[in-house]
Protein backbone atom coordinates (compact mmCIF):
# COMPACT_ATOMS: atom_id res chain seq x y z
CA UNK A 1 0.00 0.00 0.00
CA UNK A 2 1.28 3.42 -0.92
CA UNK A 3 0.06 6.64 0.70
CA UNK A 4 1.06 10.08 -0.53
CA UNK A 5 0.01 13.71 -0.31
CA UNK A 6 -1.38 14.48 -3.76
CA UNK A 7 -2.11 17.90 -5.21
CA UNK A 8 -5.48 18.73 -6.75
CA UNK A 9 -4.94 19.75 -10.37
CA UNK A 10 -8.55 20.19 -11.39
CA UNK A 11 -12.19 19.80 -10.49
CA UNK A 12 -15.14 19.74 -12.84
CA UNK A 13 -18.82 19.10 -12.25
CA UNK A 14 -20.41 16.35 -14.28
CA UNK A 15 -24.12 16.76 -13.62
CA UNK A 16 -24.38 16.56 -9.80
CA UNK A 17 -21.08 14.71 -9.49
CA UNK A 18 -17.65 16.20 -8.81
CA UNK A 19 -14.72 14.93 -10.85
CA UNK A 20 -11.62 15.61 -8.75
CA UNK A 21 -8.32 15.22 -10.56
CA UNK A 22 -5.12 14.70 -8.55
CA UNK A 23 -1.47 14.76 -9.59
CA UNK A 24 -0.57 11.10 -9.38
CA UNK A 25 2.83 11.25 -7.71
CA UNK A 26 4.02 7.72 -7.10
CA UNK A 27 0.52 6.26 -6.66
CA UNK A 28 -0.31 3.63 -9.27
CA UNK A 29 -3.78 3.51 -10.85
CA UNK A 30 -4.09 -0.22 -10.22
CA UNK A 31 -6.78 -2.44 -11.71
CA UNK A 32 -10.24 -0.99 -12.43
CA UNK A 33 -12.51 -1.63 -9.46
CA UNK A 34 -9.70 -1.38 -6.93
CA UNK A 35 -10.13 1.55 -4.58
CA UNK A 36 -8.26 4.37 -2.90
CA UNK A 37 -8.69 5.96 0.51
CA UNK A 38 -8.99 9.72 0.10
CA UNK A 39 -8.47 12.08 3.00
CA UNK A 40 -11.67 14.06 3.64
CA UNK A 41 -10.49 17.45 4.94
CA UNK A 42 -11.72 18.15 8.45
CA UNK A 43 -13.05 14.62 8.96
CA UNK A 44 -11.73 11.82 11.17
CA UNK A 45 -11.71 9.08 8.57
CA UNK A 46 -10.75 8.83 4.91
CA UNK A 47 -13.32 7.79 2.29
CA UNK A 48 -13.08 4.92 -0.20
CA UNK A 49 -13.41 5.62 -3.94
CA UNK A 50 -12.69 3.61 -7.03
CA UNK A 51 -10.65 5.26 -9.75
CA UNK A 52 -12.74 6.88 -12.48
CA UNK A 53 -10.09 8.13 -14.88
CA UNK A 54 -6.46 7.19 -15.26
CA UNK A 55 -4.87 10.06 -17.14
CA UNK A 56 -1.17 10.60 -17.80
CA UNK A 57 0.21 11.71 -14.42
CA UNK A 58 -3.29 12.11 -12.99
CA UNK A 59 -5.87 10.15 -11.05
CA UNK A 60 -9.50 11.20 -11.46
CA UNK A 61 -12.19 10.43 -8.89
CA UNK A 62 -15.91 10.91 -9.48
CA UNK A 63 -18.00 11.41 -6.36
CA UNK A 64 -21.42 12.53 -5.26
CA UNK A 65 -21.39 15.00 -2.36
CA UNK A 66 -24.01 13.50 -0.07
CA UNK A 67 -22.41 13.44 3.40
CA UNK A 68 -19.81 15.51 5.24
CA UNK A 69 -16.85 13.53 3.85
CA UNK A 70 -17.85 13.55 0.19
CA UNK A 71 -18.89 17.20 0.52
CA UNK A 72 -15.46 18.11 1.91
CA UNK A 73 -13.69 16.30 -0.94
CA UNK A 74 -16.00 17.82 -3.57
CA UNK A 75 -15.13 21.25 -2.15
CA UNK A 76 -11.43 20.80 -2.95
CA UNK A 77 -9.95 23.31 -5.38
CA UNK A 78 -6.80 23.24 -7.52
CA UNK A 79 -3.59 23.42 -5.44
CA UNK A 80 -5.29 21.93 -2.38
CA UNK A 81 -3.67 18.64 -1.38
CA UNK A 82 -4.98 15.48 0.28
CA UNK A 83 -3.48 12.18 1.36
CA UNK A 84 -4.35 9.28 -0.89
CA UNK A 85 -3.66 5.61 -0.13
CA UNK A 86 -3.96 2.76 -2.59
CA UNK A 87 -4.67 1.02 -4.82
CA UNK A 88 -6.44 -1.38 -2.44
CA UNK A 89 -8.56 -4.50 -2.67
CA UNK A 90 -9.40 -6.65 -5.65
CA UNK A 91 -10.60 -5.08 -8.89
CA UNK A 92 -12.50 -6.51 -11.83
CA UNK A 93 -11.23 -9.62 -13.58
CA UNK A 94 -10.45 -8.26 -17.03
CA UNK A 95 -10.17 -11.69 -18.63
CA UNK A 96 -13.66 -11.58 -20.15
CA UNK A 97 -14.71 -12.34 -23.74
CA UNK A 98 -18.00 -10.39 -24.08
CA UNK A 99 -17.95 -7.61 -21.47
CA UNK A 100 -21.04 -5.55 -20.70
CA UNK A 101 -20.54 -2.73 -18.19
CA UNK A 102 -23.56 -2.01 -16.01
CA UNK A 103 -23.72 1.03 -13.77
CA UNK A 104 -26.28 2.77 -11.63
CA UNK A 105 -26.02 6.34 -10.36
CA UNK A 106 -22.63 7.16 -8.84
CA UNK A 107 -21.78 3.49 -9.49
CA UNK A 108 -20.75 4.77 -12.89
CA UNK A 109 -17.52 5.94 -11.19
CA UNK A 110 -15.19 2.99 -11.97
CA UNK A 111 -16.60 2.39 -15.47
CA UNK A 112 -14.65 4.97 -17.52
CA UNK A 113 -11.29 3.45 -16.47
CA UNK A 114 -12.72 -0.05 -16.80
CA UNK A 115 -14.01 0.75 -20.29
CA UNK A 116 -10.60 2.07 -21.30
CA UNK A 117 -8.87 -1.10 -20.09
CA UNK A 118 -11.37 -3.29 -21.98
CA UNK A 119 -11.24 -1.34 -25.26
CA UNK A 120 -14.59 0.43 -25.00
CA UNK A 121 -17.14 -2.38 -24.63
CA UNK A 122 -20.92 -1.68 -24.57
CA UNK A 123 -22.29 -0.20 -21.36
CA UNK A 124 -25.73 0.09 -19.81
CA UNK A 125 -26.22 2.92 -17.34
CA UNK A 126 -29.17 3.84 -15.17
CA UNK A 127 -29.73 7.25 -13.59
CA UNK A 128 -32.50 8.88 -11.63
CA UNK A 129 -32.59 12.03 -13.78
CA UNK A 130 -31.23 13.55 -16.98
CA UNK A 131 -29.03 15.76 -14.80
CA UNK A 132 -27.39 12.70 -13.21
CA UNK A 133 -27.14 11.06 -16.63
CA UNK A 134 -24.65 13.70 -17.76
CA UNK A 135 -22.06 11.34 -16.25
CA UNK A 136 -22.80 8.89 -19.08
CA UNK A 137 -20.64 11.10 -21.29
CA UNK A 138 -17.62 9.65 -19.44
CA UNK A 139 -18.35 6.12 -20.68
CA UNK A 140 -18.04 5.24 -24.37
CA UNK A 141 -20.76 3.15 -26.07
CA UNK A 142 -23.24 3.69 -23.25
CA UNK A 143 -26.98 3.11 -23.43
CA UNK A 144 -28.77 5.15 -20.79
CA UNK A 145 -32.03 4.43 -19.02
CA UNK A 146 -33.72 6.87 -16.66
CA UNK A 147 -35.85 6.20 -13.62
CA UNK A 148 -38.41 4.57 -13.48
CA UNK A 149 -36.77 2.29 -16.06
CA UNK A 150 -34.15 0.10 -14.38
CA UNK A 151 -30.94 -1.27 -15.88
CA UNK A 152 -32.29 -4.75 -15.21
CA UNK A 153 -35.30 -3.92 -17.45
CA UNK A 154 -32.88 -3.13 -20.26
CA UNK A 155 -30.46 -6.03 -19.83
CA UNK A 156 -30.29 -8.16 -23.00
CA UNK A 157 -31.43 -11.76 -22.72
CA UNK A 158 -27.88 -12.93 -23.18
CA UNK A 159 -25.89 -10.19 -21.45
CA UNK A 160 -22.46 -11.81 -21.74
CA UNK A 161 -19.86 -11.01 -19.07
CA UNK A 162 -21.46 -8.42 -16.81
CA UNK A 163 -19.24 -6.11 -14.78
CA UNK A 164 -21.41 -3.94 -12.56
CA UNK A 165 -21.25 -1.17 -10.00
CA UNK A 166 -24.17 0.61 -8.44
CA UNK A 167 -26.52 0.76 -5.47
CA UNK A 168 -27.05 -2.38 -3.45
CA UNK A 169 -30.61 -3.15 -4.75
CA UNK A 170 -29.36 -2.84 -8.34
CA UNK A 171 -26.45 -5.20 -7.69
CA UNK A 172 -28.74 -7.69 -5.96
CA UNK A 173 -31.10 -7.58 -8.96
CA UNK A 174 -28.22 -8.05 -11.41
CA UNK A 175 -26.89 -10.89 -9.28
CA UNK A 176 -30.27 -12.63 -9.47
CA UNK A 177 -30.42 -12.32 -13.26
CA UNK A 178 -26.75 -12.92 -14.14
CA UNK A 179 -25.15 -15.60 -11.96
CA UNK A 180 -21.66 -14.99 -13.36
CA UNK A 181 -21.67 -11.21 -12.93
CA UNK A 182 -18.81 -9.36 -11.28
CA UNK A 183 -20.23 -6.91 -8.77
CA UNK A 184 -18.34 -3.96 -7.23
CA UNK A 185 -19.83 -3.70 -3.75
CA UNK A 186 -19.65 -0.93 -1.18
CA UNK A 187 -19.59 -0.83 2.61
CA UNK A 188 -18.73 1.75 5.28
CA UNK A 189 -14.99 1.47 5.72
CA UNK A 190 -12.68 3.15 8.24
CA UNK A 191 -9.28 1.99 7.01
CA UNK A 192 -9.46 0.18 3.66
CA UNK A 193 -6.64 -2.25 4.49
CA UNK A 194 -8.12 -4.89 6.75
CA UNK A 195 -7.41 -3.23 10.08
CA UNK A 196 -10.80 -2.06 11.33
CA UNK A 197 -13.14 -4.97 10.44
CA UNK A 198 -15.82 -2.36 9.76
CA UNK A 199 -16.70 -3.27 6.18
CA UNK A 200 -17.82 -6.88 6.53
CA UNK A 201 -20.31 -8.44 4.13
CA UNK A 202 -21.91 -11.88 4.28
CA UNK A 203 -20.24 -14.46 2.05
CA UNK A 204 -21.11 -18.14 2.32
CA UNK A 205 -22.34 -17.74 5.86
CA UNK A 206 -19.34 -15.78 7.09
CA UNK A 207 -18.68 -12.10 7.63
CA UNK A 208 -15.69 -11.17 5.49
CA UNK A 209 -13.92 -7.86 5.08
CA UNK A 210 -14.98 -6.28 1.80
CA UNK A 211 -11.72 -4.29 1.60
CA UNK A 212 -9.69 -7.50 1.42
CA UNK A 213 -12.10 -9.93 -0.30
CA UNK A 214 -13.58 -7.29 -2.64
CA UNK A 215 -14.76 -4.74 -3.41
CA UNK A 216 -15.42 -6.67 -6.62
CA UNK A 217 -17.12 -9.94 -5.73
CA UNK A 218 -18.37 -12.67 -7.99
CA UNK A 219 -22.14 -13.08 -7.89
CA UNK A 220 -23.23 -15.71 -5.37
CA UNK A 221 -23.42 -19.10 -7.03
CA UNK A 222 -20.88 -18.18 -9.67
CA UNK A 223 -17.87 -20.42 -10.17
CA UNK A 224 -14.87 -18.93 -8.41
CA UNK B 1 16.04 1.01 26.13
CA UNK B 2 15.24 4.65 26.70
CA UNK B 3 12.85 5.18 23.79
CA UNK B 4 9.11 4.95 24.22
CA UNK B 5 7.80 1.79 22.54
CA UNK B 6 4.97 2.40 20.09
CA UNK B 7 2.37 -0.37 19.80
CA UNK B 8 -1.00 -0.67 18.13
CA UNK B 9 -4.18 -0.79 20.14
CA UNK B 10 -5.76 -4.24 20.01
CA UNK B 11 -8.30 -4.53 17.21
CA UNK B 12 -6.88 -1.65 15.21
CA UNK B 13 -4.49 -3.54 12.94
CA UNK B 14 -4.23 -6.91 11.22
CA UNK B 15 -0.53 -7.71 10.95
CA UNK B 16 -1.21 -10.43 8.39
CA UNK B 17 -3.20 -8.09 6.12
CA UNK B 18 -0.70 -5.23 6.54
CA UNK B 19 2.69 -6.61 7.59
CA UNK B 20 4.46 -3.44 6.50
CA UNK B 21 2.39 -1.46 9.00
CA UNK B 22 2.97 -4.01 11.76
CA UNK B 23 6.68 -3.80 10.98
CA UNK B 24 6.64 -0.08 11.80
CA UNK B 25 5.63 -0.85 15.42
CA UNK B 26 7.82 -1.91 18.34
CA UNK B 27 5.27 -4.57 19.25
CA UNK B 28 2.09 -5.84 17.64
CA UNK B 29 -0.99 -6.55 19.74
CA UNK B 30 -3.48 -8.99 18.20
CA UNK B 31 -7.18 -8.48 17.92
CA UNK B 32 -8.81 -10.10 20.94
CA UNK B 33 -8.81 -13.90 20.76
CA UNK B 34 -11.69 -15.84 22.29
CA UNK B 35 -11.92 -19.59 22.95
CA UNK B 36 -14.37 -20.18 20.07
CA UNK B 37 -14.51 -18.60 16.60
CA UNK B 38 -16.78 -15.55 16.42
CA UNK B 39 -18.39 -13.86 13.42
CA UNK B 40 -18.80 -10.65 15.40
CA UNK B 41 -21.64 -8.17 15.19
CA UNK B 42 -23.73 -7.52 12.06
CA UNK B 43 -22.98 -4.42 9.98
CA UNK B 44 -23.24 -1.43 10.13
CA UNK B 45 -20.20 -1.60 12.41
CA UNK B 46 -18.57 1.80 12.21
CA UNK B 47 -19.72 5.39 12.40
CA UNK B 48 -17.67 8.55 12.15
CA UNK B 49 -18.43 11.35 14.60
CA UNK B 50 -17.19 14.93 14.80
CA UNK B 51 -14.31 14.08 17.14
CA UNK B 52 -13.84 10.35 16.77
CA UNK B 53 -15.53 7.20 15.66
CA UNK B 54 -17.70 4.41 16.99
CA UNK B 55 -17.07 0.75 16.32
CA UNK B 56 -19.16 -2.29 17.00
CA UNK B 57 -17.10 -5.20 15.72
CA UNK B 58 -17.95 -7.59 18.54
CA UNK B 59 -14.74 -9.61 18.87
CA UNK B 60 -14.79 -11.20 15.41
CA UNK B 61 -11.99 -13.73 15.38
CA UNK B 62 -10.80 -17.23 14.57
CA UNK B 63 -10.92 -18.71 18.08
CA UNK B 64 -7.91 -19.97 20.02
CA UNK B 65 -7.45 -23.23 18.04
CA UNK B 66 -7.18 -21.61 14.62
CA UNK B 67 -5.21 -18.75 16.13
CA UNK B 68 -2.55 -21.13 17.45
CA UNK B 69 -2.39 -23.37 14.39
CA UNK B 70 -2.85 -20.87 11.54
CA UNK B 71 -2.28 -17.32 12.71
CA UNK B 72 0.46 -17.50 15.33
CA UNK B 73 3.19 -18.98 13.09
CA UNK B 74 2.60 -16.29 10.47
CA UNK B 75 2.35 -13.52 13.07
CA UNK B 76 5.69 -14.56 14.50
CA UNK B 77 7.19 -13.99 11.05
CA UNK B 78 5.47 -10.62 10.55
CA UNK B 79 6.18 -8.95 13.88
CA UNK B 80 9.19 -8.14 16.02
CA UNK B 81 7.37 -8.57 19.31
CA UNK B 82 3.96 -10.16 19.71
CA UNK B 83 1.34 -9.48 22.33
CA UNK B 84 -1.84 -11.54 22.32
CA UNK B 85 -5.09 -9.98 23.47
CA UNK B 86 -7.54 -12.44 24.97
CA UNK B 87 -11.12 -11.99 26.03
CA UNK B 88 -14.39 -13.73 26.61
CA UNK B 89 -17.58 -13.94 28.54
CA UNK B 90 -16.59 -15.78 31.70
CA UNK B 91 -13.66 -16.69 33.93
CA UNK B 92 -13.42 -19.96 32.03
CA UNK B 93 -12.92 -18.14 28.72
CA UNK B 94 -9.96 -16.18 30.09
CA UNK B 95 -8.52 -19.24 31.79
CA UNK B 96 -8.83 -21.34 28.64
CA UNK B 97 -7.06 -18.82 26.44
CA UNK B 98 -4.28 -18.16 28.95
CA UNK B 99 -3.63 -21.86 29.52
CA UNK B 100 -3.35 -22.46 25.78
CA UNK B 101 -0.87 -19.57 25.35
CA UNK B 102 1.13 -20.30 28.51
CA UNK B 103 4.81 -20.94 28.00
CA UNK B 104 4.84 -20.07 24.28
CA UNK B 105 8.06 -18.13 23.88
CA UNK B 106 6.84 -16.55 20.65
CA UNK B 107 4.52 -14.41 22.76
CA UNK B 108 5.92 -11.50 24.78
CA UNK B 109 2.81 -10.68 26.78
CA UNK B 110 -0.89 -11.37 27.15
CA UNK B 111 -3.30 -8.48 27.27
CA UNK B 112 -6.57 -9.20 29.04
CA UNK B 113 -9.46 -7.43 27.33
CA UNK B 114 -11.53 -6.83 30.43
CA UNK B 115 -13.57 -4.05 28.94
CA UNK B 116 -14.92 -4.61 25.42
CA UNK B 117 -17.95 -2.34 25.15
CA UNK B 118 -19.41 -4.33 22.24
CA UNK B 119 -20.24 -7.67 23.83
CA UNK B 120 -21.97 -8.81 26.97
CA UNK B 121 -19.53 -8.49 29.82
CA UNK B 122 -18.36 -11.37 31.93
CA UNK B 123 -20.23 -11.29 35.23
CA UNK B 124 -17.03 -11.44 37.26
CA UNK B 125 -15.06 -8.37 38.28
CA UNK B 126 -11.88 -7.39 36.48
CA UNK B 127 -9.84 -8.51 39.49
CA UNK B 128 -11.48 -11.96 39.50
CA UNK B 129 -10.72 -12.38 35.78
CA UNK B 130 -7.10 -11.31 36.31
CA UNK B 131 -6.72 -13.70 39.24
CA UNK B 132 -8.00 -16.58 37.10
CA UNK B 133 -5.68 -15.64 34.23
CA UNK B 134 -2.78 -15.34 36.70
CA UNK B 135 -3.45 -18.87 37.90
CA UNK B 136 -3.44 -20.10 34.30
CA UNK B 137 -0.17 -18.57 33.10
CA UNK B 138 3.14 -17.18 34.27
CA UNK B 139 3.45 -14.96 31.22
CA UNK B 140 3.35 -11.16 31.60
CA UNK B 141 -0.26 -10.06 31.95
CA UNK B 142 -1.51 -6.61 30.99
CA UNK B 143 -5.01 -5.69 32.16
CA UNK B 144 -6.90 -3.47 29.72
CA UNK B 145 -9.31 -1.35 31.67
CA UNK B 146 -12.35 0.66 30.72
CA UNK B 147 -12.28 4.41 31.29
CA UNK B 148 -15.98 4.21 32.15
CA UNK B 149 -15.63 3.77 35.86
CA UNK B 150 -15.79 6.19 38.70
CA UNK B 151 -12.46 5.25 40.25
CA UNK B 152 -10.13 3.70 37.70
CA UNK B 153 -7.23 3.91 40.18
CA UNK B 154 -9.13 1.60 42.51
CA UNK B 155 -9.65 -0.84 39.63
CA UNK B 156 -5.94 -0.59 38.88
CA UNK B 157 -5.01 -1.43 42.46
CA UNK B 158 -7.40 -4.39 42.41
CA UNK B 159 -6.07 -5.93 39.18
CA UNK B 160 -2.44 -5.42 40.20
CA UNK B 161 -3.18 -7.05 43.56
CA UNK B 162 -4.76 -9.93 41.60
CA UNK B 163 -1.54 -10.42 39.65
CA UNK B 164 -1.49 -8.07 36.65
CA UNK B 165 2.05 -7.13 35.60
CA UNK B 166 0.97 -4.02 33.73
CA UNK B 167 -1.96 -1.95 32.57
CA UNK B 168 -3.30 -1.02 29.14
CA UNK B 169 -5.16 2.27 29.43
CA UNK B 170 -7.70 2.85 28.04
CA UNK B 171 -10.24 0.85 26.07
CA UNK B 172 -12.97 2.64 24.13
CA UNK B 173 -15.90 4.12 25.97
CA UNK B 174 -19.49 3.34 25.02
CA UNK B 175 -21.12 5.87 22.71
CA UNK B 176 -24.06 6.20 20.35
CA UNK B 177 -24.45 7.95 17.01
CA UNK B 178 -27.70 8.62 15.19
CA UNK B 179 -28.34 8.97 11.48
CA UNK B 180 -29.35 12.63 11.26
CA UNK B 181 -31.98 11.89 8.61
CA UNK B 182 -33.77 9.05 10.39
CA UNK B 183 -32.68 9.59 14.01
CA UNK B 184 -32.04 5.86 14.21
CA UNK B 185 -28.73 4.46 15.52
CA UNK B 186 -26.16 4.14 12.72
CA UNK B 187 -24.62 1.00 14.22
CA UNK B 188 -26.68 -2.16 13.83
CA UNK B 189 -26.18 -2.98 17.50
CA UNK B 190 -27.02 0.51 18.69
CA UNK B 191 -24.17 1.69 20.87
CA UNK B 192 -20.49 1.06 20.15
CA UNK B 193 -17.01 1.81 21.40
CA UNK B 194 -16.03 5.46 21.04
CA UNK B 195 -12.42 6.18 20.09
CA UNK B 196 -10.31 8.91 18.59
CA UNK B 197 -9.31 12.39 19.75
CA UNK B 198 -12.35 12.80 22.00
CA UNK B 199 -10.99 9.97 24.13
CA UNK B 200 -7.58 11.56 24.71
CA UNK B 201 -8.29 13.74 27.78
CA UNK B 202 -10.09 10.78 29.33
CA UNK B 203 -7.08 8.55 28.68
CA UNK B 204 -4.75 11.16 30.16
CA UNK B 205 -6.81 11.32 33.33
CA UNK B 206 -6.92 7.53 33.66
CA UNK B 207 -3.19 7.06 33.10
CA UNK B 208 -2.44 9.87 35.51
CA UNK B 209 -4.68 8.41 38.21
CA UNK B 210 -3.37 4.86 37.77
CA UNK B 211 0.30 5.82 37.59
CA UNK B 212 -0.11 7.44 40.99
CA UNK B 213 -1.90 4.39 42.39
CA UNK B 214 0.22 1.46 41.20
CA UNK B 215 3.84 0.85 40.29
CA UNK B 216 3.56 -1.21 37.10
CA UNK B 217 4.24 -0.40 33.43
CA UNK B 218 1.37 1.34 31.64
CA UNK B 219 0.65 1.27 27.93
CA UNK B 220 -1.12 4.57 27.31
CA UNK B 221 -3.63 4.88 24.47
CA UNK B 222 -6.65 6.89 23.48
CA UNK B 223 -6.81 9.40 20.65
CA UNK B 224 -3.09 9.77 19.98
CA UNK B 225 -2.57 11.58 16.67
CA UNK B 226 0.78 13.31 17.19
CA UNK B 227 4.08 12.95 18.98
CA UNK B 228 2.96 15.60 21.45
CA UNK B 229 -0.13 13.52 22.26
CA UNK B 230 2.18 10.60 22.97
CA UNK B 231 4.53 12.75 25.07
CA UNK B 232 1.62 13.90 27.21
CA UNK B 233 0.69 10.30 27.99
CA UNK B 234 4.32 9.63 28.90
CA UNK B 235 4.31 12.71 31.10
CA UNK B 236 1.42 11.35 33.15
CA UNK B 237 2.92 7.92 33.53
CA UNK B 238 2.77 5.78 30.38
CA UNK B 239 5.91 3.78 29.67
CA UNK B 240 4.72 2.83 26.18
CA UNK B 241 2.00 4.18 23.91
CA UNK B 242 -0.41 2.50 21.52
CA UNK B 243 -2.06 3.83 18.36
CA UNK B 244 -5.63 3.02 17.44
CA UNK B 245 -7.98 5.13 15.34
CA UNK B 246 -5.11 7.13 13.80
CA UNK B 247 -3.93 3.94 12.06
CA UNK B 248 -7.14 3.88 10.02
CA UNK B 249 -6.46 7.22 8.37
CA UNK B 250 -2.64 7.19 8.59
CA UNK B 251 -1.35 3.59 8.51
CA UNK B 252 2.27 4.61 8.96
CA UNK B 253 1.58 7.04 11.80
CA UNK B 254 4.01 5.20 14.11
CA UNK B 255 7.00 6.35 12.08
CA UNK B 256 5.87 9.98 12.13
CA UNK B 257 4.81 9.95 15.78
CA UNK B 258 8.13 8.46 16.90
CA UNK B 259 9.99 11.28 15.14
CA UNK B 260 7.63 13.92 16.54
CA UNK B 261 7.92 12.44 20.02
CA UNK B 262 11.70 12.76 19.98
CA UNK B 263 11.48 16.29 18.60
CA UNK B 264 8.89 17.39 21.16
CA UNK B 265 11.03 15.96 23.96
CA UNK B 266 14.15 17.68 22.64
CA UNK B 267 12.31 21.02 22.37
CA UNK B 268 11.59 20.76 26.09
CA UNK B 269 15.18 19.96 26.96
CA UNK B 270 14.67 16.25 27.63
CA UNK B 271 17.41 13.86 26.61
CA UNK B 272 14.71 11.23 26.00
CA UNK B 273 10.89 11.36 25.95
CA UNK B 274 10.85 9.34 29.18
CA UNK B 275 12.21 12.33 31.06
CA UNK B 276 8.83 14.02 30.55
CA UNK B 277 7.59 11.78 33.34
CA UNK B 278 9.72 13.69 35.81
CA UNK B 279 7.80 16.92 35.21
CA UNK B 280 4.54 15.55 36.51
CA UNK B 281 6.31 13.77 39.36
CA UNK B 282 8.06 16.98 40.39
CA UNK B 283 4.79 18.64 41.27
CA UNK B 284 5.71 21.75 39.28
CA UNK B 285 2.35 21.75 37.57
CA UNK B 286 0.70 22.05 40.96
CA UNK B 287 2.67 25.22 41.68
CA UNK B 288 1.51 26.69 38.41
CA UNK B 289 -2.07 25.82 39.22
CA UNK B 290 -1.73 27.41 42.65
CA UNK B 291 -0.24 30.61 41.27
CA UNK B 292 -2.88 30.99 38.60
CA UNK B 293 -5.71 30.79 41.10
CA UNK B 294 -4.06 33.12 43.62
Amino acid sequence: MRRELLRVVGKEWVGPYALVRLARGGVEPGTPGQFFMLEAPGRMLPRAFSLCLSLPNELGFLLEPIGPGTTAIAALEPDDAIHVGGPLGNGFDLDVSRPLLVGGGIGVAPLPYLSECLGGPPALLGFRSAHHAEAAALVPNAEVVLDPTLVTDALPADPGDVLACGPEPMLDAVEALVPGAQLAREAPMACGYGACYGCVVEREGHRVRLCLEGPVLAAAGAAA
Amino acid sequence: MDGVPVLNASGCLDALAAPEVAGSLDAFVTKTITPLPREGNPPTRIAETELGMLNSIGLQGPGIDAFLSEHLPRLTEATSQLWVSVGGFSVDDFTTCCERLDGDDRIAAIELNLSCPNVEEAPETAAQLVAAARAATRMPLYAKLSPAQWDVAEAARAVVAAGADGLSLVNTIRGLALDPATLRPILARGAGGYSGPALRPIALACVHACASAVDVPIVGMGGIRTGLDALELVAVGASAVALGTILFSDPFAAVRIRQELDAEAATRGFATPREARAVVNSGKYLEIATNSTA
